[in-house]
């Protein structure tokens, strides 16, 4: 091989291209449409860069004091024409990236729900210090650091956290979202192949946060009808007392399910999260709101 | 009651051996140094030349000293979190248990934005301006000496928690409710506030005394239009530092009154509201981004003109686009956090504010290639350091231009490929500019250049090296590794953060060969020695005085009569005649004050009392530094004179040739 950094280079990203896992690599139609316009607004801007870098090495080299043939222009400073040039061609290509942007904001909105025959499925996603409890309210079941969904249904969740800021994120389904206490964000998703797909907290959170992530599973419809029923079946019941002992602090913890849901659990956490000890602080209205 | 406060034995980390390794380490070398100063009688020296010094160049080059001082603390942190984050993978620990990694990662968040890049471009301002704008001083001397002073007390407070008590585990950004007291009690967010609030009020009042000095006391026929560019952006980045940098005093006061008197601003209870600190952090933290990168464009448009031997091409779009940015940067500050679930309206607005200020940026890269175009092209250290940044920068933007865009965002924000993009920027933005600067304008400081092959072992080193560092931790960004990992159990990131680790040493080798540099340079300054003034054949005013220049800086204030006004005087040979035709005045110069010196040592007496609720301690430190104050203001002696005798002395013995 005449240039081993080149190649290796290649390799490189061929791997990268091939690897399953991250963003890159979707498995909705969300996260698929994002990778798009991340590589639509790449290339546009290639499109000015790599011209722009090898310009300026060859105007450098050229220009260079040895050299000769190059023209000595030692009053050059202006010119109209250039300045013109000099100001459009950013102009143009921001234009054209922030058109891809604008209209992916509002397609991609993550509270935006999925056109789909399917009925979606609702989640409640809690950040806790530090896992994740997933409440699926229509079914009365929970599930703490693992997430169980019907392939190619649209997943419709709520999030929100009990203390400290965490961030919502499986990469290869789709962008992340902030869960906050006090306040409720919505992200909507689909998984369109069955798998095992890496999900977790982006937004650091403390000692235990580098083993806050969970596993979305990806299931057919009847497989995940199963699981519902399986998880009915058995486990503890979650309501304000466990959740309570849930809520303390801990790490690294495996995966496990209730059985059943308290009612009106996950408004309660974001209502809580409002208060505290102290008399004066009343229940907020925009909490309320959310719930309604 | 106690008397010292939370402060006992228990602060000393004695069960960790890498803190009290480093830590002993540390004291051993600020001891070793200063007990050599003293047995040396350097002290009086010390004293009278540098730490009561209100000129600006001594304070210039005291900014650059503690910031390159403080980069050696930042990197060692980098290493230790490039080693953590090579070996922590699958089952494994590494060798850094979370609170500590944690706070090893703030500290060089931190540290290397607030104590590295800061003074390294506030030291730059300092030594450059008042020189480019062919005056004397700054506006307010003692005013800089004392901006410097409390600088060093922020330092000062951030490295003892080191060794006594602990840094905070938040992150640099120390987002609530992680940054109270409900979720992180201990002194490490104490520390981080007060460190940043003094170290504030000294940049603030930079931010003052520099917008003042460019308004108001350039030299004679100094028009703004006949400003060098250096000048223009220094101004724009202090515009910013004065209308940002009170959001972020305000910001962590606020944070302060949380956590030390139970209000509830960002609390997650009794009403207050976390994003909301998370809003004015980057309020003020998108501008920071600007200020720092503004002075470096303005290193890289006097490299670009001086050793391309040309003018800066396109003057006039430089500034606009300098203006451009300086007020745009406040209004993009959103995009840090297009995550929050905000509305498709306000991600969109935010989105393409944030790509706007794209334009400026790109006219800026090609304002600087038509400089080089028609040039003479002289491929110097300084050179080096401008071509790399420039080559390296656009891709950085690139990245940056991606995250402006929400639904991008969304996929990598938080991840390995957002802390690829910004030190994308920031190393080959600032740090290279820094470096760019400091290689620049050292023979004006010191009256000798710095060695040129070891300097450009030391681009290479770095420039290599941050590639190797950073392109990696894209491709694991886009993997799907977020930020701040203790560690990790997917085991296809290793390969990448070892390529990256193999990058921090490389860099490494780079900050050796600096160290290197500034030894040999000095051992080798008689070959090196510049007596003209202008060693480099360059346009500007600073050029055309001795190196290094007399404290009255130019003993006859020049007469500017357009741009690159050193250039034009060389041009028709007037230099030379007009330092014969040369009458004399006596100049006053303001007298050395310890003003600076001793308030921040009361600065951080008191902000190790409240740190740590010694209040008794902490109403000292405040009185001792109002008495300074008023000690201050109601001195006897504000200025010397030099007597025209003295200044004629001087320009005869170190007439400044003028290169044909």
């Amino acid at each position: 091989m005449r240039y081993p950094a080149l190649s290796a280079l290649l390799a490189g990203v061929m791997t990268l291209g091939g690897c399953s896992e991250g963003v890159l690599d979707p498995k909705g139609p969300i996260a698929a449409a994002e990778r798009l316009i991340m590589f639509n607004s790449t290339a546009i801007m290639l499109a000015i860069v790599i011209p722009t870098m090898i310009a300026t090495l060859g105007t450098a080299y050229w220009f260079r004091a040895s050299n000769k043939r190059a023209r000595y222009l030692p009053d050059f400073e202006y010119s109209g024409r250039l300045e013109l040039l000099v100001w459009s061609i950013p102009i143009m290509t921001v234009i054209l990236v922030g058109g891809v942007a604008w209209v992916s904001t509002y397609d991609l909105d993550p509270p935006k729900a999925i056109a789909s025959a399917e009925k979606p499925v609702r989640i409640q996603v809690v950040a806790l210090d530090w896992k994740w409890l997933f409440i699926y309210p229509d079914e009365g079941i929970a599930a703490v650091n693992q997430l169980t969904v019907p392939v190619g249904t649209p997943i419709s969740f709520e999030l929100t956290s009990a203390g400290v800021m965490n961030s919502f994120f499986v990469p290869q389904l789709a962008g992340q979202i902030y869960t906050m206490a006090g306040m409720a964000t919505r992200l909507n998703l689909q998984a369109d192949h069955t798998g095992t797909y890496r999900g977790m907290s982006a937004n650091y959170s403390g000692a235990g946060f580098s083993d806050m992530h969970f596993n979305v599973e990806a299931v057919p419809a009847e497989n995940y009808a199963a699981w519902v029923a399986a998880t009915r079946g058995n486990g503890p019941v979650l309501d304000e007392q466990t959740y309570s002992t849930l809520a303390k602090p801990s790490q690294a913890v495996a995966p496990f399910s209730y059985r059943t849901v308290a009612p009106g659990l996950f408004s309660g956490i974001v209502r809580t999260a409002m208060q505290s000890g102290d008399p004066l602080c009343v229940t907020d209205i925009a909490s309320e709101r959310i719930e309604r | 009651m106690n008397l010292l406060g939370k402060l006992d034995w228990s602060a000393i980390p004695f069960d960790q051996p890498i803190i009290m390794g480093a830590s002993g380490g540390m004291i051993l070398g600020i001891g070793a140094v200063l007990s050599w100063v003293l047995l040396k009688g350097y002290v009086p020296y010390l004293w009278r030349e540098w730490i009561t010094s209100v000129d600006h160049k001594r304070i210039g080059v005291m900014y650059i000293v503690l910031a390159l001082l403080m980069l050696l603390r930042g990197f060692s942190d980098a290493i230790m979190m490039r080693t953590q984050q090579a070996v922590a993978a699958g089952g494994a620990q590494g060798y850094l248990p979370p609170e500590h990694y944690d706070q090893i990662f703030t500290a060089h968040g931190t540290i290397m934005i607030f104590f590295v890049a800061m003074p390294l471009v506030i030291g730059l301002m300092n030594f450059v301006v008042p020189l480019q704008l062919g005056i004397r001083d700054v506006a307010f001397p003692t005013l800089n000496s004392v901006s410097m002073w409390l600088t060093a007390s922020g330092i000062l407070l951030i490295n003892v928690s080191l060794f006594v008590g602990e840094f905070a585990r938040t992150g640099w950004v120390a987002y609530p409710p992680l940054s109270e007291l409900q979720f992180s009690p201990g002194v490490g967010v104490d520390y981080y506030l007060w460190s940043l609030q003094i170290s504030g009020v000294g940049t603030l009042l930079t931010g003052i005394n520099f917008v003042t000095t460019i308004l108001k006391t350039r030299a004679p026929g100094m028009g703004y239009m006949r400003m060098p560019v250096f000048c223009w952006t220094a101004l724009a980045s202090n515009l910013m530092i004065v209308a940002v940098f009170p959001i972020l005093t305000a910001t962590f006061a606020m944070l302060l009154l949380d956590r030390y008197l139970g209000f509830h601003f960002f609390s997650i209870d009794a009403g207050g509201n976390a994003m909301m600190y998370v809003n004015l952090f980057w309020m003020w933290g998108h501008p920071e981004v600007y200020i720092l990168v503004l002075p470096a464009f303005g290193v890289f448009s006097e490299v670009a003109a001086t050793f391309s031997g040309k003018p800066l091409f396109g003057y006039r779009s430089m500034v606009a686009a300098t203006m451009a940015i300086c007020i745009l940067s406040m209004m993009v500050w959103l995009h840090h956090f297009f995550t929050m679930g905000a509305s498709a309206n306000v991600n969109a607005i935010f989105g393409m504010a944030s790509m706007i200020i794209g334009v400026p940026t790109g006219v800026k890269i090609f304002n600087w290639l038509f400089t080089m175009y028609g040039g003479r092209v002289r491929f110097t250290t300084p050179v080096l350091w401008t071509i790399g940044f420039m080559v390296t920068f656009v891709l950085g933007g690139l990245t940056g231009v991606l995250l402006a865009v929400p639904a991008v965002d969304w996929t990598v924000h938080n991840s390995m490929f957002l802390i690829a993009h910004f030190h994308h920027v920031i190393i080959p933005g600032v740090v290279f500019g820094a470096f760019a600067g400091y290689v620049y304008w050292f023979p004006k400081a010191f009256g000798f250049t710095l060695d040129e092959r070891w300097g450009k072992a030391a681009f290479w080193c770095w420039f290599i090296g941050f590639h190797l560092a950073f392109m990696p931790l894209y491709v694991v960004g886009l993997m799907g590794m977020t930020r701040r990992l203790q560690h990790y159990d997917v085991l296809s990131w290793q390969p990448w953060l070892l390529v990256a680790e193999a990058g921090a040493v490389v860099i490494f080798a780079g900050i050796v060969c600096q160290i290197v540099q500034i030894v040999v340079s000095i051992r080798r300054r008689e070959e090196l020695r510049d007596l003209t003034g202008d060693p480099w054949n360059a346009r500007t005013l600073e050029w055309s005085t001795a190196s290094p220049p007399p404290a009255w800086n130019f003993a006859v204030l020049p007469n500017v009569a357009g741009r690159d006004a050193y250039w034009a005087q060389k041009k028709l040979g007037h230099a030379t005649e007009a330092t014969q035709a040369r009458k004399y005045e006596p100049i006053e110069v303001p007298t050395n004050t310890a003003t600076g010196f001793v308030n921040a040592f009361f600065a951080v007496v008191t902000g190790f009392a409240l740190i740590w609720h010694i209040w008794w301690l902490a109403a000292l430190g405040l009185l001792g530094a109002l008495a300074t104050f008023l000690l201050f203001a109601f001195r006897d002696e504000e200025e010397v004179e030099v007597p025209a005798k003295a200044l004629a002395e001087f320009d005869r013995t170190h007439h400044a040739e003028v290169a044909p």
